[in-house]
């Protein structure tokens, strides 16, 4: 992969009066590489997006592209392009003219503007609709017009706020491989912005994410997915089995006190924690390093694996176990097991 | 078909009776007259009458002076709107509620207050004028502003703002910014985006505000008559003077039909516009397509556009109220009473007969007269505004209902001299004569009034979904109290701003009441107009006082519809 940098942003920020939307973010996304900005609504993830294509200015920070910097460059001069959420497409306009419009602007001949547009047409796969009414398209082709219209001026940097937000969950699965192949063929530089972890996963290289104007975490899907910085980033991705403890000496081992008993943990620290125990990282079997008890409160059949909460003792526990060979029953005892150099993450108390 | 199909049309037809039959008596029916009428002398043709107008020199002059004022003033009213309406549309800033409250209100304010006003603030007794002869010591008023064709201009541009301010304010204010941005990051210049994207988004509402702007000026008489002086004359004052001062009915006829024709072209068209203007293009909750006041140069433009809108807006009428207690030196000629200073002279006057005229009528008796016709009006117009308003609302598609939609907006488009030169015509014989009748103004207000009811009723028993209804009755309501805790509290409201409109519509209207109103019955227009065509400070003192009282009615009703109005884009 090219690894030369093309964005950098270096602490941005950006307030709306007593609101600050952005408190010093920086962020750099290399050439062809897919960056997601993740991060619940309200978290400045789209404010961030609108400084980058010029559209709001940031009140403190420098923005460059590839070393220059941007701040006084207007929006129509970056090469940009910002697919909106909810796509945003000119109401008076059909979807030939929706598309045509950037290149339009720039002054293109007639019959070229013609062939970029069929041919970008083509790519989203939309040969039939140019003269359609924008307004009777549905979810699904409203979301490849605003595509097209983003990639006909071929930008350097593509940015996408939310583009899936507002289709149904069959037809997010599609589009989400599409875009992604589509990008990624393109080898396109692109920002994009979802609060859908599933998303951000399955098309970035490299996610961003964000908690109220501030970067929580930056690393592969991978890596945030396995090691999360916070408690927040945590949370927000879905892992809810924490529990309260203490990590105290022992005999030269650190082990960690908690309602469900003693674990040993490899962090070399002592005092109060939160610990996480990854649901996924478990077996039905006796064979770990760690092995509890639980009883079987509620099962949630998902296909593949087995939602399983677990009573242990006063604490509730969510774990994924597979469904074969049967399902536990309600009621039933079962023993689990572990490594806790793989299962168990431990993070600062939060007060 | 079938039953429930004949169910409904019976129940539309019942609805509609009673506002048709009024109009078909009250509407049609003297306009036919006129029509008629207008045709006497056709002695060699139908098309005699209306050649012989055209052809001649006089009315050829107000015909042309007509459009050419009308269209001046549309053009500044937009100058100035437009800018108005961006700031409106796109920015937050302390004091906006108040300021769009304040401009609604000159729409309200009666043509002869508007016009005292002004002579008040630039007048030759206006303050303006008091002001530099005071100061650099001068005999004559130095400002001629009354009887000129700016005091013409400048009244029409404050009746008129609003209206731009309001349709193309509120549509800009839902139209979704983020159009501009992504035409801007496609590479279109701020120059560009607004060219290419709001213009024509904007354009239906451009053009239905500037035809309703039109309309107005075009049929405009209390401010020609007033502040326009003897000079100017449109198609409205001229139809006036033919009636009352040369009783030439026929001639009135034929400049009524040529009047009446142009506007309605006119409303038609606006009535399809307007329809487009309600066209569901992406439109975006207030809160996301407002921003502060950040940059310098923003702030700058509003600082400005407050200060004239602050200005244009609110001066003549401060001027007016001020000058309605404060006494100056006498004009030319007169006795002075006491000397300079704060007074409530001019009140007190109201109520004093100092001519022992025959149709001398106290002032304070005026206005009596006037809330009494203004209470009637209201009664009328919501009587017959409900069902119609009802009607329209239950099923805006059925034949009948898109057949008698536009028949409704007629009145708005026909001048107020009009139906008065036709209440003339029509009421004043048999089968109906209701010359002596105190009716007979209500019921002319009441054609007036009758498209604003009607449009203020409608969205809001619009906006009563069945499934508000049904999502009651499941909650366990009876149809009773799904009437009145769903029905009631929505209409009421509504209901409130439509007597408003009639009332307020009533207290000011002059128009009609110029030409039909009885001497010895004269409403507070009447009686100001009689001041203000008397000479004498005493006179001029009480026009203003009670032109000062109709203001503060007239605004008092436009704060109430502000703060009951629950639609945010109004059918207006």
């Amino acid at each position: 992969m090219n690894t030369t940098t093309a964005l950098t942003l270096i602490d941005i920020h950006k307030s709306f009066g007593e609101t600050r939307a952005l408190k010093g973010v920086s962020i750099e996304v290399k050439e062809g590489e897919i960056v997601a900005i993740l991060g619940p609504s309200g978290c400045g993830k789209s404010t961030l997006l609108q400084i980058v294509a010029g559209i709001e200015k940031p009140d403190q920070g420098s923005l460059l592209w590839k070393g220059n910097p941007l701040e006084n460059t207007p929006p129509h001069l970056r090469g940009f392009g910002l697919m909106f959420q909810d796509y945003a497409l000119f109401p008076h306009m059909n979807v030939f003219d929706n598309i045509a419009f950037g290149l339009r602007m720039s002054a293109m001949e007639k019959k070229d503007i013609d062939q970029q547009v069929e041919k970008t047409l083509n790519l989203v796969g939309l040969a039939d609709f140019k003269i359609r009414n924008v307004n009777t398209l549905s979810g699904g082709e409203g979301q490849r017009v605003a595509l097209a219209r983003a990639l006909v001026t071929q930008p350097r940097l593509l940015m996408l706020d939310e583009p899936l937000g507002s289709v149904d969950r069959t037809l997010r699965e599609l589009l989400m491989s599409e875009i992604r192949q589509l990008l990624r063929h393109m080898h396109q530089t692109v920002l994009y912005v979802t609060h859908d972890q599933e998303e951000a996963f399955a098309i970035a290289d490299r996610v961003v994410l964000m908690r109220a104007g501030e970067v929580e975490q930056i690393g592969t899907p991978q890596e945030i997915y396995s090691r999360p910085a916070s408690l927040f980033v945590a949370r927000f991705l879905g892992l809810t089995n924490l529990l309260p403890g203490e990590i105290r000496r022992t005999n030269g081992e650190y082990v960690i006190k908690t309602a469900i008993g003693d674990l040993p943990v490899s962090e070399q620290t002592t005092g109060l924690v939160t610990l996480l125990i990854r649901p996924d990282a478990v077996n039905l079997d006796s064979q770990g390093k760690c092995v509890i008890l639980g009883k079987v409160i509620e099962t949630t059949f998902r296909g593949s694996l087995c939602r399983t909460i677990l009573a242990l003792g006063e604490v509730s526990l969510t774990f994924d176990l597979p469904c074969r060979p049967s399902l536990p029953e309600i009621g039933q005892t079962v023993q689990l097991s572990f490594d806790p150099a793989e299962s168990l993450l431990v993070f600062p108390r939060e007060n | 078909m079938n039953a429930s199909n004949l169910r409904k049309v019976l129940l539309l037809a019942a609805l509609w009776l009673a506002p048709l039959s009024f109009l078909c008596v009250f509407f049609f029916y003297p306009l036919g007259s006129i029509f008629q009428l207008s045709f006497a002398r056709a002695e060699s043709g139908l098309s005699q009458p209306f050649m012989e107008a055209f052809t001649s020199e006089s009315v050829r002059r107000v015909m042309w002076f007509t459009i050419w004022q009308a269209t001046l003033s549309t053009l500044l009213t937009l100058a100035i709107g437009l800018p108005g309406a961006y700031l409106f549309a796109r920015y937050e800033f302390r004091g906006k509620a108040l300021l769009q409250a304040l401009s609604g209100i000159p729409f309200v304010m009666p043509t002869l207050v508007v016009a005292v006003a002004f002579n008040a603030l630039l007048g030759p007794r206006g303050w303006i004028n008091l002001a530099t002869m005071e100061l650099f010591d001068l005999q004559a008023p130095p400002i001629k502003f009354t009887n000129t064709i700016t005091a013409i201009l400048v009244a029409h541009v404050f009746y008129n703002l609003t209206i731009v301010l309001r349709l193309v304010g509120d549509f800009w204010s839902h139209l979704d910014p983020r159009l501009t941005q992504a035409a801007r990051t496609l590479g279109a210049n701020r120059w560009q985006a607004f060219l290419h994207i709001t213009l024509p988004l904007l354009a239906p509402a451009i053009a239905s505000a500037a035809l309703l702007v039109f309309i107005f000026d075009f049929t405009s008489f209390g401010v020609i008559l007033v502040l326009g002086g003897p000079r100017f004359a449109t198609l409205e004052v001229e139809i006036y003077y033919q009636t009352i001062s040369l009783f030439n009915l026929p001639l009135a006829a034929v400049l009524s039909i040529l009047q009446l024709s142009c506007t309605l072209v006119l409303t038609i068209v606006y009535t399809r516009l307007s329809a487009r203007v309600s066209r569901p293009i992406t439109l975006r909750a207030r809160q996301y397509t407002q921003k502060r006041l950040i940059s310098r140069q923003t702030r700058i433009f509003a600082a400005i556009m407050i200060a004239l809108l602050l200005t244009l807006l609110t001066l003549p009428l401060i001027a007016l109220a001020t000058r309605s207690v404060v006494r100056l030196d006498p004009g030319r000629g007169q006795q002075s009473l006491e000397s300079p200073g704060l007074t409530f002279d001019f009140y007190r006057e109201l109520s004093v007969n100092r001519r022992s005229s025959l149709f001398y009528v106290p002032p304070i008796t005026a206005i009596a007269i006037s809330l009494g016709y203004a209470g009637a009006t209201v009664l009328l117009a919501l009587t017959l505004g409900m069902p119609a308003a009802w009607a329209l609302a239950r099923d805006a598609h059925a034949l009948p209902n898109r057949a008698l939609d536009p028949i409704l907006m007629l009145p708005l488009g026909t001048s107020a001299v009009t139906l008065g030169l036709g209440f003339i015509v029509a009421l004043n014989r048999p089968p109906i004569d209701l010359r002596a009748s105190p009716l007979l103004i209500p019921i002319a207000h009441t054609l007036v009034a009758f498209p604003f009811v009607v449009r203020s009723l409608t969205p809001s028993l619009r906006s009563i979904q069945p499934r508000l209804r049904q999502a009651a009755s499941v909650l366990g309501a009876s149809p009773g109290e799904v009437l009145r805790f769903i029905d009631l509290p929505l209409i009421g409201r509504a209901l409130l701003v439509a007597a408003t409109f009639a009332f307020t519509i009533s207290l000011g209207e002059f128009g009609a009441t110029a030409l039909i109103a009885r001497p010895e019955y004269p409403t507070i227009p009447l009686v100001i107009y009689r001041f203000i065509s008397q000479p004498g400070a005493i006179n001029y003192g009480q026009a203003l006082a009670l032109s000062t009282i109709l203001m503060i009615l007239a605004a008092g009703g436009m704060l109430a519809i502000e703060r009951f109005r629950i639609a945010e884009v109004g059918e207006f």
